[in-house]
């Protein structure tokens, strides 16, 4: 019950995330190369820059960040939705009397199937950032093909692939505990749970950024 | 049986229950009556493990419900269905899925012998051909059949309902309490059923007992509810003025 449970968040996360984190990756990675052109346009620093710039902000902030704050949105308040919609409809307290240890059963899937998918998301979205940061400015000739991949390839630091994992994981943790917390919890009606989606939401984005900054600290120390 | 003991139960400075002592018996249709806020839920959670009483003690039969552990606890859960208000239907599952819920999580029977025991639980309850359905491609009294079928999967010795006919018409409503009734004398457990249905009350309470303003206010039978003078029970009763209507011109000269 419990591993069809975690497939069945897992897909819902990961698959059910994907279109949302391609959107949001392209236009991330093309804004950061346009406007990082514009701030270095006349100056003495090469155009292969803009490349290295693109890949390592993607890598160690714009990624893991941006993406789970619009995870946290998206899969934060369906969960709490998710839950407190169960605890109104009385399902938890059904499926105690039925002897089933309720947050381990309804919480744990999804917090093992967001940190084992939302991690993936974030490559994804590096990824995507990357291209999307070529499909911007390559074919509109800010820069060239080739001082973008010398960019892209030059100064790699595989460390900050590490930090980029860590905050993954920390900010997946945070964004389903919180949410399910949230909704786990709620009382009272319709009203109530959404104002518990709502903080499951804006907890969780303030709780990412706090982490962001430690993370950063730490990892950097 | 079910005993439950001096329970009360406070919520911040409110006190919901006042001490109730009754004895719920075996064999038995046992039905918590009273007015909406007079606590009986909260009794019912009480009894059925979903709140713990603020004082008091529970006993199914010999044992203490509210000093078990985790263990005991699991084990006592096996013997005890509950009929939910709303029904409590899992929405994602087909109803052969919620029926075979409780056997998925306190059985190691194989997915067949899971199968027969729901074709047979739905066959008590009339209902068959319906297994792969969702519970929101069936009415609310077939959803409310399955809720009993789910209930009673795993034949259970203390059978919990909640407002079983809420929401249901007449007709259906004495199917439901008629359901309730065979089940209850078929396997001789002990069934405790919360509503505010007078045809719930004159049709199978063969033990109730009236909750007002959190004090037990009255205990009897069906029988004994119509020539009773307690004036809380009179107020209930009779808060109809149709019904009102009747016994009066029922009881004046002819």
């Amino acid at each position: 019950m419990y591993y069809n449970e975690t497939i069945r968040q897992m897909y819902d996360i990961g698959i059910g995330s994907l279109p949302i984190v391609f959107l949001i990756s392209i236009f991330i990675g093309a804004v950061t190369a346009v406007q990082f052109y514009y701030q270095m346009d006349g100056t003495l620093i090469p155009p292969y820059y803009i490349g290295y710039i693109v890949r390592d902000m993607t890598i160690i902030e714009l990624a893991p960040t941006i993406t789970c704050l619009v995870l946290a949105g998206k899969v934060g308040s369906n969960m709490a939705a998710e839950l407190g919609g169960m605890r109104q409809k009385e399902h938890i307290d059904a499926m105690e009397i039925m002897g089933v240890n309720t947050s381990s059963y309804l919480v744990m899937p999804k917090i093992v199937a967001a940190i084992l998918v939302i991690p993936l998301l974030v490559c994804v979205a590096a990824l995507v950032s990357i291209i999307g940061a070529y499909l911007a400015a390559v074919p509109t000739g800010l820069f060239s093909t080739a001082d973008y991949i010398k960019g892209i390839r030059s100064f790699f630091v595989p460390y900050n692939v590490f930090m980029m994992f860590v905050k993954a994981i920390v900010f997946a943790y945070i964004l389903t505990g919180v949410s399910c917390y949230q909704g786990y919890y709620v009382k009272g009606g319709s009203i109530e749970l959404g104002e518990a989606s709502t903080r499951a939401v804006v907890y969780s984005d303030i709780l990412i950024l706090l982490a962001d900054y430690i993370i950063a600290v730490v990892l950097t120390a | 049986m079910i005993r439950c003991e001096n329970i009360r139960k406070t919520f911040g400075e409110q006190e919901v229950l006042k001490g109730i002592t009754f004895t719920f018996e075996k064999g038995k249709t046992n039905l918590i009556i009273g007015k909406s806020g007079a606590g009986k839920t909260v009794l019912l959670k009480i009894l059925v493990g979903l709140m713990r009483p603020s004082e008091g003690k529970v006993w199914y039969d010999d044992i203490d419900f509210c000093n078990l552990n985790k263990a005991q606890l699991r084990e006592l859960r096996m013997k005890v269905g509950m009929l939910f208000q709303g029904n409590a239907l899992f929405d994602s599952m087909t109803i052969e899925q919620n029926i075979r819920f409780p056997m998925d999580m306190f059985t190691h029977m194989t997915l067949k012998e899971k199968t027969d025991r729901v074709n047979l639980c739905l066959e008590r309850v009339s209902l068959t051909g319906v297994n792969k359905k969702y519970p929101s491609e069936i009415s609310g009294g077939m959803q409310k059949r399955v809720g009993i079928a789910r209930a009673i999967v795993l034949n259970p010795l203390y059978l919990f309902c909640d407002e079983p006919n809420s929401g249901l018409d007449p007709q259906t409503s004495i199917t439901i309490d008629e359901l309730i009734a065979d089940i209850t004398k078929d396997n001789n457990i002990t069934t405790i059923i919360n509503t505010h249905d007078m045809n719930s009350v004159m049709e199978i309470g063969e033990n109730i007992c009236l909750i007002d303003k959190g004090y037990l206010s009255w205990s009897g039978s069906k029988d004994q509810v119509l020539s009773s003078e307690d004036e809380h029970l009179h107020d209930f009763i009779f808060a109809s003025p149709f019904l009102q209507k009747l016994i009066d011109g029922y009881n004046a000269p002819h």
